[in-house]
Formats: C-alpha cells, sequence, structure tokens
C-alpha cells in the first residue's frame, strides 16, 4: 500500500495551477488529500501528476459577506467547523462537521475538496445541494460558477471539468425562520453512515411552511427531496408523529452493501428523515425565538 | 523486607520503552534490508497458465523476482501439517508461491525483492499472472454439497470427519419430555492485530549464521522450520521475536510463506531481506477463524435440565488446513461450558472453501461453542417459561464434583476435565454485579419512555495452560541483577512484568532487579508458543521452578560460606541471611561471583572466586560432581493436562425501535483464573476481550461474495470497533486456583471474548422478543429479522 | 499491464523541523510523510497499522495539529513543524505526563497503536484541558486499539488531564521535569 509514482507540481499562484492543469494530462489536485491518498496507497488512482494547492497564498478565505459563507479551496472541515461566526448564521455546516470522518482527518481535509470529490457517502455534497449556492472553478479558458444543483453529476463525478480548478464554494447563510438538521446513523463513530439525512426546514407563525431534505448513502446522489407536501402545516412544535418515510421510500434508491441491505436503508432514510424535519422544525422555532434574523 | 509480589498490580517494565517510542517491532528493523512484495492471487480459484516477470525486471532498484519455478527443490514442497490428527485423512497445505493453481483471493504468486517497498510493489504491478479462473466453493453449504471441488483429488471437500460421544444423546434425546431442534451460524471474524505480520532475515556470511526476526507467537518452531525447509543445520538459525503489535492466534501460525522466503533470499543474495505485510494483504493472507454453522439437538425436563445434546458442526477451514482440527476440537469440547451433561455427541466436518484459511483467533472455537450451548440454554428457559439463570443453574456443575472427567479428549489429546472452579457463586455474584434481579424494573421504566431494554447472560469454561511444555532459565549475575529468559515470545500480554513477579517471590530479590527476556532462540532454545492462554501457566511455573532452583543453590552456597544450616537462612531484598541474625548475610551477587571458580580476576568482584583468594578445601574439585558453574537454574513445566478458568458475563442493551441499532448500556463480568499474579494485567486482558466479542458480535464480520472475493478487506469496511462502541465494563474475580500447578494459575488471555456473540443475542433477543440464531447481527440484519416476525 | 520502461522517480527535497530539530531528506513525491519519518529519519516511533488513515497509529502533530501521516506526503508539508512521540518524553528521558498516564492505568498492552493513541490525547489535551468522560471518550474514538479494550486509554487520558491541570503546560511539548533548566 503505496502511492504509484507521480510528478509533483506545488505551484505558488492560481495561475501556475491553471497552466500545469491545462498543461498535463492526468493531473489531479491535491488539497487535504484525505480522500485522494488512501486512493494512491491502494493504486485505485494513478494520477500521472499531481498539483498541491498548499502552496498557493489566498485560498484560505473563510468570511461571511453579502448573505453567504465564502470556504477557499483550502480551508479544511476543522477550521470550517469551529468558526462561530458561520456556525451562527448557517448552523447546518457545523452539524453535518460534526460527522464527518474523524477529528484527525478534518484537520486536513477540505470542504471544497469533499465536494469536488462528490463521494456520494460524504456529508458535505449533500449539504451544498440543499443549501444552494455555487462553486467557483476557474481553468485557462476562464473562470466560472457552478450552481450547487448541478455540482455532482453521479457518484465521485463533478461537473469541475479537469483542467479546472475549484477555488471557492459559496453557500448562502440561513433565511429567517428556517432551521436545519443533519442527521444520520453510522456503523461505527466516524465512519461513513448508512444512511444520512440533511433537512431544511421554513417555518412561518409556527407551522411549517416548507420542508426540503438530501440524502446520503442511499442512492439519490445530490438530489432535493421536497417534504413540504408532507408536513406543510403542520405545529412546528408538534411533530411527534410525522409520516415522512412514504415520501422518501418512493424518493431514494438505495442499494445492497456490506454494511446493510437496500430495504433496510430505505427504512432507515425514512426514519431519519422524520427525525431530521423534527430537529430542523425545533430549531427553526429555536433561533427564531433566540431572535436570530 | 521484600514486599510479596505475586497478586500485585506492579507497572508493567515494558511501558517506558513502548511510550517513548522505543519499541523495535518488526519494521524497525533493518532499514537497510531489501524489501519484498508479494504478488497474490486476485481470484478465488485459477489455474495459473503463465507468469512473466519481464515487465518487473525493468524497474530501477529491483533486485530479484522469484516464482515457484525458482526455488530450490525443499522450498518447492507443501507447508507442513502443524498438528496431524488421525482423523485428519485429507489434509492439503499451500506452497510458498503457487505451483500451478491458487485457492484463495490473496494466496502468494510471485514475490519481488528490491531496494524499498515503493519500488518492489511498482514491480509486482508489472508481473503478468495468466489465470484460468474456475467456480469458487464459498460457504459451508456449497461446500458441504460437494458438487464443486477446492481440490480435485478431495471429494466432498471433506478434510476430516470427527465424532465424539459420552453416554447415548440420541436415546436421552428421543426420551427426553421436551425436545428442540435449531442451528446456528457464526461469521468469520480475525485476529486483526495492529502489527501486521512481517519478518527480517539477515545472512552473516562470516559466522555461516541465519537470523531471522519474525513476528511470530513461536518463535522456536520459526526457527526449526527455517532450519529444515533452508536445509540447515539447527545450530546455524536462530529466531527472534522482536516487540510485537498484538497477536491473537494469527501469529502462532508458521511458516508463512514469507517466513521460508525472506531468509531464503536474504541468504541467496547476501544480504538483509524484509517483508512487512500491509493491512489490505493481512486481510487476505493472514488467517481468519470463527465461520461455523451449528446444529443442535437438545432434550430436557421440565425443570430446564439437559438430559441429551447431540450436536453437529460445519466447520469452513479455508483453503488450506496447515493447523489442523484444533479449532472445531476446541468448540466440540468447550461447548459444553459449566454444565454436567452426561449424554453428548458432537459430530465436525472440517470443510475446504476457496477462501483464506482459518486457524485460531482468541478465543480458538470457543466463541462458536459458547454461543452454541448459551443459545441452547435461553430457548429451553423460552420453551419452560422460566428465568434463564435459573436454567443454567440448574445444569451447572458444583464445586464438589471437581476435578470433572467429562470422558472426551480435549485440543492437547489429554482427558478433558476440569481441575477447579466454583461455578454457582460465579453465577451469584454475576447477578449481583449486574443487578440482574433489578432489571424488570429498568426495562419497565424505559418501556414508559417508549425505549426498548434487554438483558443476557452468557458463561463459559476455558482450557488454559496446554502443554507440552514450557521452559525457564533464571540467573544472578555477579551484579546482582537476575536475568530470566523463557521461549515463548510477547505479544502485548505484559509477560515481562509478570513473570519478574514470580521471580522476585521466588528468590527474594527486589522486582527492579530483574529482567525477563522472551522470544529470543539464542537465549532460550527450548520453547512451544503463546497460544491458548498458557503463557502464564506454563511460562509462569517453569521459570517458578528454574528460580527456586536457584533459590536452592544460593542457600547451599551460602550455607557453606557462612556456615549455617540452609534451614536457617533466608532470601531477604536480594541477600541470604541468617534468619533472626539479619546483620548476617551475604547479596546474592557475591553468592554468584562465589559459584563460578575462576583463574582470572576480570574486576574486583571477582577476586574472591579466583584459585588463590580463599584456602578453601582441596579434596574435591572446584567444580564438584553435579555441581555446575553459576548461579542459575533451568526448569521446565509440563503438565499432566490442561487447567480451567472460567467465567460469566453479563450485557444490559438497548434497541432502537426505529433503527434496530443496539446500544450496550451495561457489561459485567466474572472471571476465575485462579491466582492473580497481576490483577492489573488480568483485567486488562479481560477488557481486550470484551472489546473483541463485541466487534465479533456487533461489527466485524468476512464479507465474501460467491465469487470468493472479500468485498471489506480494509478497515473502512471490516469494523474494528473504536472507543465510542466499547462499552464500560464492570470486573469481579472470583480466585478458585487450579491445582495443578505451583502457583496455582489458570489462564487468562482469551477469556473476555469467549462469551461475547452469545451474551449479546440473549440481550437483543430479550430486547425485542425475536429470535437470535446467528452473529454477528447488524441494524440491517435485525431489522430484517424483526420485520420477518412482524410477518408471520 | 505496463510494458514500456519506467522513467527514472524525480527527487524532492524536504526540510522539516522534527521534534525541534530540523532535518533533511531527498525523496520521491509519493514519499508519505509516515515513511519518511520512519525510514529516511529512523524515527520508527510513528507506527503504521493500516496506510488508509483508519487506525490512527501513525498520527503526529503537524505545526501543532494531529494529522494522519500515511495520509500526507511528505514533500507537501516540507517547511513544517512536525512532533512525534519521540519528541515528547524528556532529554533523559523522564516520562511526558501522558505517557506516564498510560503506564498508570494500563492504557497499552502491545504498545503498537500506542504513539497514535499518545499524539492525539497530547494534542486533545491542549484544546480541552478539563475533559468530561464523554469528551475524552469522543475524542479518542479515531484510533484503533485491539489489545486493550480502550478501558485504560480512557482513564489514562482523564488521568493525564488531571495532572495536567493547572499547571500551564503545553502537552504537545517535549517534558521538561521539575528542576530541570
Amino acid at each position: 500500500m503505496k502511492p504509484p509514482p507521480f510528478a509533483y507540481h506545488a505551484p505558488r499562484s492560481v495561475e501556475e495551477a491553471l497552466t500545469l492543469l491545462a498543461a498535463l494530462d492526468g493531473a489531479k489536485v491535491l488539497a487535504g488529500g484525505q480522500s485522494l491518498v488512501p486512493l494512491l496507497n491502494m493504486r485505485l488512482a494513478e494520477p500521472a501528476a499531481l498539483i498541491d494547492i498548499g502552496r498557493i497564498p489566498g485560498l484560505d478565505v473563510l468570511e461571511v459577506a453579502d448573505g453567504h459563507v465564502r470556504i477557499g479551496a483550502g480551508v479544511t472541515h476543522e477550521r470550517l467547523r469551529r468558526d462561530d461566526a458561520v456556525a451562527a448564521v448557517q448552523p447546518l455546516l457545523r452539524r453535518a462537521l460534526d460527522l464527518v470522518a474523524h477529528p484527525v482527518i478534518r484537520n486536513r481535509g477540505t470542504t471544497v475538496g469533499s465536494v469536488v470529490h462528490a463521494d456520494p457517502a460524504a456529508e458535505m455534497p449533500a449539504v451544498v445541494a440543499l443549501l444552494g449556492g455555487t462553486l467557483e472553478v476557474a481553468s485557462v479558458r476562464g473562470r466560472r460558477s457552478i450552481e450547487a444543483a448541478d455540482l455532482v453529476r453521479g457518484p465521485l463525478e463533478s461537473d469541475v471539468a479537469p483542467d479546472e480548478l475549484a477555488l471557492e464554494l459559496r453557500v448562502p447563510v440561513a433565511a429567517p425562520g428556517t432551521g436545519s438538521a443533519f442527521v444520520e446513523l453510522s456503523r461505527r463513530h466516524g465512519d461513513y453512515a448508512l444512511a444520512g439525512v440533511a433537512t431544511e426546514v421554513a417555518v412561518d407563525g409556527g407551522r411549517i411552511v416548507g420542508a426540503r431534505a438530501t440524502f446520503i448513502g442511499v442512492g439519490t446522489g445530490t438530489a432535493v427531496l421536497d417534504l413540504s407536501p408532507a408536513v406543510a402545516g403542520r405545529d412546528a412544535a408538534d411533530l411527534d408523529v410525522v409520516d415522512v418515510a412514504a415520501a422518501v421510500a418512493g424518493f431514494v434508491e438505495p442499494q445492497d452493501d456490506v454494511h446493510a441491505d437496500a430495504a433496510y436503508r430505505r427504512h432507515l432514510a425514512g426514519v431519519l428523515a422524520g427525525r431530521a424535519v423534527r430537529a430542523a422544525a425545533a430549531d427553526a422555532l429555536a433561533r427564531a425565538g433566540a431572535g436570530v434574523r | 523486607m521484600t514486599t510479596r509480589m505475586l497478586g500485585a498490580p506492579v507497572l508493567r517494565t515494558e511501558d517506558p520503552r513502548l511510550l517513548r517510542g522505543e519499541g523495535r517491532y518488526l519494521d524497525d528493523l533493518g532499514q537497510g534490508a531489501y524489501e519484498v512484495a508479494i504478488v497474490r492471487s486476485p481470484h478465488a480459484h485459477a489455474r495459473v497458465l503463465d507468469i512473466d516477470v519481464t515487465g518487473a525486471l525493468d524497474v530501477d532498484g529491483v533486485v530479484a523476482v522469484y516464482t515457484y519455478e525458482d526455488l530450490p527443490p525443499r522450498l518447492r514442497e507443501r507447508l507442513p501439517v502443524l498438528i496431524p490428527h488421525p482423523a485428519l485423512t485429507a489434509a492439503r497445505t499451500q506452497h510458498v508461491l503457487a505451483a500451478g493453481e491458487v485457492n484463495h483471493v490473496g494466496e502468494a504468486v510471485a514475490m519481488v525483492v528490491a531496494r524499498d517497498r515503493y519500488l518492489a510493489e511498482d514491480a509486482a504491478n508489472r508481473i503478468h499472472v495468466a489465470y484460468e479462473p474456475l467456480p469458487a466453493v464459498v460457504g459451508h453449504e456449497r461446500a458441504a454439497s460437494g458438487q464443486l471441488l477446492v481440490h480435485d483429488d478431495i471429494p466432498g471437500n471433506l478434510a476430516a470427519t470427527l465424532t465424539q460421544e459420552i453416554g447415548d444423546a440420541p436415546g436421552r434425546i428421543a426420551a427426553a419430555p421436551n425436545r428442540l431442534t435449531f442451528r446456528l451460524d457464526i461469521d468469520r471474524s480475525a485476529s486483526t492485530p495492529m502489527e501486521t505480520r512481517g519478518v527480517h532475515a539477515r545472512w552473516d556470511a562470516d559466522d555461516q549464521r541465519l537470523r531471522v526476526h519474525s513476528s511470530t507467537q513461536t518463535p522456536t518452531s520459526v526457527r526449526a522450520v527455517v532450519a529444515s525447509y533452508l536445509e540447515l543445520p539447527l545450530a546455524q538459525v536462530e529466531c527472534v521475536a522482536p516487540d510485537i503489535g498484538g497477536g491473537f492466534g494469527v501469529k502462532i501460525v508458521h511458516p508463512w510463506p514469507e517466513e521460508l522466503l525472506v531468509p531464503w533470499a536474504a541468504r541467496l543474495l547476501g544480504h538483509e531481506v524484509k517483508f512487512t505485510e500491509d493491512r489490505r494483504e493481512h486481510f487476505i493472507s493472514a488467517n481468519h477463524e470463527r465461520g461455523q454453522v451449528q446444529f443442535i439437538d437438545v432434550g430436557f425436563d421440565d425443570d430446564g435440565r439437559i438430559l441429551g445434546l447431540d450436536v453437529r458442526l460445519l466447520h469452513d477451514h479455508g483453503a488450506y488446513i496447515p493447523y489442523g482440527l484444533i479449532v472445531p476440537i476446541i468448540t466440540s469440547t468447550q461447548l459444553l461450558g459449566p454444565y454436567r451433561i452426561t449424554d453428548y455427541r458432537v459430530r465436525f466436518d472440517s470443510l475446504y472453501t476457496n477462501t483464506v484459511p482459518v486457524s485460531p483467533y482468541r478465543g480458538a472455537g470457543r466463541p462458536q461453542g459458547c454461543f452454541a450451548m448459551e443459545r441452547t440454554m435461553d430457548r429451553i428457559a423460552r420453551h419452560l417459561g422460566l428465568d434463564r439463570t435459573l436454567v443454567r443453574e440448574r445444569n451447572l456443575i458444583r464445586p464438589d464434583e471437581m476435578p470433572y472427567d467429562f470422558g472426551l479428549t480435549f485440543q492437547d489429546g489429554r482427558p478433558y476435565a476440569y481441575d477447579s472452579g466454583d461455578f454457582p457463586a460465579s453465577l451469584a455474584k454475576l447477578r449481583e454485579l449486574a443487578d440482574w434481579d433489578g432489571f424488570p424494573a429498568r426495562r419497565a421504566a424505559a418501556e414508559a419512555a417508549g425505549r426498548l431494554l434487554g438483558i443476557g447472560m452468557a458463561a463459559y469454561v476455558e482450557g488454559t495452560g496446554v502443554g507440552p511444555y514450557e521452559g525457564g532459565h533464571v540467573q544472578v549475575e555477579t551484579t546482582g541483577k537476575v536475568k530470566v529468559a523463557t521461549g515463548l515470545s510477547t505479544q502485548g500480554q505484559g509477560h515481562r512484568t509478570a513473570f519478574a513477579q514470580v521471580v522476585a517471590d521466588a528468590l527474594g530479590v527486589p522486582f527492579e532487579d530483574v529482567e525477563v527476556v522472551t522470544g529470543d532462540t539464542r537465549r532460550f532454545a527450548y520453547a512451544v508458543g503463546t497460544f491458548a492462554s498458557r503463557a502464564a501457566v506454563m511460562s509462569g511455573n517453569a521459570i517458578h521452578l528454574a528460580a527456586l532452583k536457584v533459590r536452592e543453590k544460593a542457600l547451599r552456597i551460602a550455607s557453606e560460606a557462612l556456615e549455617v544450616d540452609v534451614e536457617d537462612l533466608e532470601l531477604v531484598d536480594g541477600h541470604v541471611r541468617v534468619v533472626g541474625s539479619p546483620a548476617t548475610s551475604i547479596p546474592l551477587g557475591v553468592l554468584a561471583t562465589m559459584s563460578n571458580p575462576l583463574r582470572y580476576a576480570f574486576d574486583a568482584s571477582a577476586r574472591i572466586a579466583t584459585q588463590f583468594a580463599s584456602p578453601g578445601t582441596t579434596d574435591r574439585p572446584p567444580v564438584a560432581a553435579g555441581e555446575s558453574p553459576g548461579l542459575e537454574g533451568t526448569d521446565f513445566y509440563s503438565p499432566l493436562r490442561s487447567t480451567f478458568a472460567n467465567g460469566m458475563h453479563a450485557v444490559e442493551v438497548e434497541v432502537d425501535p426505529e433503527t434496530s441499532d443496539v446500544r450496550i448500556l451495561r457489561y459485567s463480568v466474572v472471571h476465575d483464573c485462579g491466582t492473580l499474579i497481576n490483577p492489573m494485567i488480568v483485567e486488562g486482558q479481560i477488557m481486550g476481550g470484551v472489546a473483541q466479542g463485541v466487534g465479533g458480535a456487533l461489527y466485524e464480520e468476512m464479507a465474501y461474495d460467491e465469487h470468493g472475493q472479500l468485498l471489506n478487506a480494509s478497515f473502512m469496511d471490516f469494523l474494528m470497533p473504536y472507543a465510542s462502541e466499547v462499552p464500560a465494563v464492570a470486573v469481579d474475580h472470583l480466585e478458585t486456583p487450579s491445582p495443578l500447578n505451583p502457583l496455582g494459575i489458570k489462564g487468562a488471555g482469551e477469556a473476555g471474548v469467549i462469551p461475547g456473540s452469545a451474551a449479546l443475542a440473549s440481550a437483543i433477543e430479550d430486547a425485542v422478543g425475536v429470535g437470535i440464531d446467528a452473529m454477528p447481527l447488524s441494524p440491517s440484519r435485525l431489522h430484517a429479522l424483526r420485520v420477518a416476525a412482524d410477518h408471520r | 499491464m505496463d510494458r514500456t520502461t519506467p522513467a527514472p522517480e524525480a527527487l524532492h527535497d524536504v526540510e522539516l523541523t522534527v521534534n525541534g530539530q530540523v532535518r533533511r531528506a531527498r525523496v520521491p513525491a509519493r514519499r508519505l510523510l509516515s515513511d519518511l519519518l520512519r525510514h529516511d529519519l529512523e524515527l520508527t516511533g510513528t507506527h503504521v497499522g493500516c496506510e488508509h488513515g483508519v487506525c490512527g497509529a501513525c498520527t503526529v502533530l503537524l505545526d501543532g495539529m494531529p494529522v494522519r501521516s500515511c495520509l500526507t506526503l511528505a514533500v507537501s508539508v516540507s517547511g513544517r513543524a512536525v512532533t512525534t512521540v519521540e519528541g515528547l518524553a524528556a532529554e533523559d528521558g523522564t516520562l511526558h505526563p501522558v505517557q506516564r498516564a498510560f503506564q498508570e492505568h494500563h492504557g497499552l498492552q502491545c504498545g503498537f497503536c500506542t504513539p497514535g493513541f499518545i499524539m492525539t490525547a497530547c494534542a486533545f489535551l491542549a484544546e480541552e484541558p478539563a475533559p468530561d468522560a464523554a469528551t475524552i471518550r469522543d475524542a479518542m474514538s479515531g484510533n484503533l486499539c485491539r489489545c486493550t479494550g480502550y478501558a485504560g486509554i480512557l482513564a489514562a487520558v482523564a488521568g493525564a488531564a488531571e495532572e495536567l491541570a493547572g499547571t500551564g503546560v503545553d502537552p504537545r511539548e517535549r517534558h521538561r521535569p521539575e528542576g530541570a533548566a
């Protein structure tokens, strides 16, 4: 379990990185490496070259501006998770990041890298798909923004082209009256979840006016399920019985694997979605009560 | 006054080095060594048609590439059948490198030696092997059907079938007022020590000697097998087990192909060579265990007393059977646990499959046996509507029945007879520790809050300290320091501390002055190995006996020097002194000097032993007949039969009614391993065992698909528990010393793991009210069982 | 299968401050930090248990933060500071308080996973000087141990926290016994 040989470049500017990406066939971007290096060690990935973006200044931006959380390509999961200003305006990020692997992995792994890696079992692509926002990417051909909805094309396949570098993720802050939750069940602490649900619920006058969810581990990619038909109009404080299971069961497309069979995952997704909606509704009420705008 | 060390929770002498990062594990050795990568079969079953190594030879830094064709004749022979048995009529072992056929994914096919492991892997990836895939035999049923064969010439895939029988089980069952028949399944798991396998070898051309370091549980036998296959005199081979990062059974198997290939290549190339297995290789080429299908037929009376028990086992031993029938034999016998069962029949078939071979993993067949017996107890209780502890109580062997001989043959070929234990007392302690009687109230309170709780228990008896023997050497150096050696090796059990405690007591020397070496054939050449919870029993007692010899000699020399009767002398704080007159004493170091008559005074302290130093007697030789120089002693301990430890676990669980996720709320252990040398170390062994038991019950399995591919060959997917999955454990000890050995010790190494699956199945079944017949149990499987029960 | 002759591999100069000392090595880009420490610098206290980032045995501190050295390319962290288990005990070998706690609470058996736990614990205690039992369990749940069942490890971290409380000692730094200059 040793990486195969590859050429290594550590550009000092975005422009230099883009030039390299354009010039080199089979090059991959190395950010935190927490997904890439295991693949290298197992020789499941054999890139001709790695372009290490760790020495490019300016990729470490992390701030709340213009109604968005700006997350630079160099920002680690752990730095984002710990940022109180971010957690105040978009608490779902911290809630999901609490569940991403272990702290030691989060110390190196980057959120942008995770989103671009597009692992269907990973939390952050699902969160971004739910919250919306954009990923700013660049290549020698120019810059563009990829909308959250278009970001993930399939398992381990994002819309970022091989010659493009993801520079920054922009996630909108939570709208007034909304609450969110991330609920998952994993076998062991820190494992990829058997199933997980990111939910955002909108509440107005104590009643639910909207609910949306994205899932991990159940074959839905980053598609968003609108749960509003199942819960709209309900008293947000009285959700002891929430029946979203039917809606979820018709939405998810889980498969059997060594950890769980498809029937269980379908059932679990429904259970977790119900819990997530309850938690998000409670969050919305709490935030409203706390005067969060 | 020297305080008694035996029984004291002494801090481990091993620890400071290991904590500072100064341990020397296998891969820490030989920094300049060539490194090995092995080309392994990607197929579970295939013929090897051609191996093209030319691509590998182009890699800069590659030193050599070897296939079967390159091996000398002796190395082309199959690996030995380590433990032959008359019933093992169709034993098949592997070649060090595949000879035309592979029988499991991961089987070694070719070997690359290169400047480092990176380059060796590069080259291994450039070796092209042409395979003709054959259908794979996976799973007990497919193996037993015999429709497809693992080995063409072994019909029915059957290596052995063995029956043991006492009384008339079928007759008693047929006549019993109650009868139950059912099937139980246990899936595979594996030792998975944190350090993988590894071997390093250096051929010293000047001395014409081969030094092999191996991460092995049996360095003496590795030495012997290397000498045999490399056709070297034993005297030219030495084997050392360095610090070992855990074994749990998998490292008792030997020789691994690499254990022969690496020394062979080192000698051939005249250069140090090292193999460090990586984690993926460990999953697919180091042995597994546990996989067994068990059919139970039991007859019992209306009080729940077992009248007859008939058990049939299908044992999947994988592609080869180097370790013989040990695992199913242990299940067959140890299944009986603490219960008085007079009419018993057990039959097993040991079957070939195209999977990684099986050999003991901590517990070694006992977790399966315990699962069978304890599930049986629970079923009887359910059938009769009795409390589960009551049914067990009624079947327990009473202390006044000890020693209790079942009339069966154990894994050491000797009688299966319990030497000691007070099972009713253990059960009473467990009920108290687990607050068994308070559980209904806890359950009711939880139920009111919509929570599902369950409680379960399991009991086991563990044969420990199997023979044939271990030895110890104890030497007092002239500095007064005591050097101790025993041949078996250490994988974290704290042997150096525990054995130093034994010696400190026997010799009356400060614990700090005793240094113990294990697993080095240069220091002690006769040994068997570390397995079957035997090290403390076997080497502990051997070292104790050796230390007593030294004690006797020290007293004899001192008696002459002081002209005092031996009976009037005592050994205290490293001195022999006159009882009641502590000022009159001789340090042990001086006695060591005196014990070795000298011509040369190599240092000041040596002068007293030189020929003109003291008048002495001239009417007998300086070393008298029957004497030997030096204050040292060697002795061996060879028991008549095994000694049996025992214990009981209770576990309380909460099951999420919606997700079927299981959480352990409370775990209680009562344990009896006789005299405790070091209670801290014993508790550590129990805690570690419990964690492995929990892993085996809820998390770990070897997920083979029908083609023989192992789908979860990584720590991502083989779910060894983290701290987050392991419960806090309450432990209570019962000490019923073994009458079989001088120290009264029974083994403690494996105990903790044995009842895990049985106790957890019992508790989960109690929580959800659905029968649990197969382990491990994931939330997904439990959910499926509950759904199926709802639909019935 | 690749039948072309592989090109010779480019080497890179890596400079790290390891346990306070500047260390240099010339290695291929693919050299893992774990291998550089163990085999190029011969600091074999850092162990490798899985090489896919799950077991945590190889955990070291990178600029004071715990990372998996098996998931880190050495070349990518050139110029930075690394602390390994060899960097904790005092120069005279006196155990660091966290190391001592592991001995006192029987937090190790075979010792193979131990350096990873120690480094994780040191970083954790630097941040959470007064953790409760649940926080400790959570923080130690990214490392695998096959021997201890974790009981001793968790007790050791709790014990070390008590030992360090109020001392102002940064547990990520080399131990200085009292009285030492």
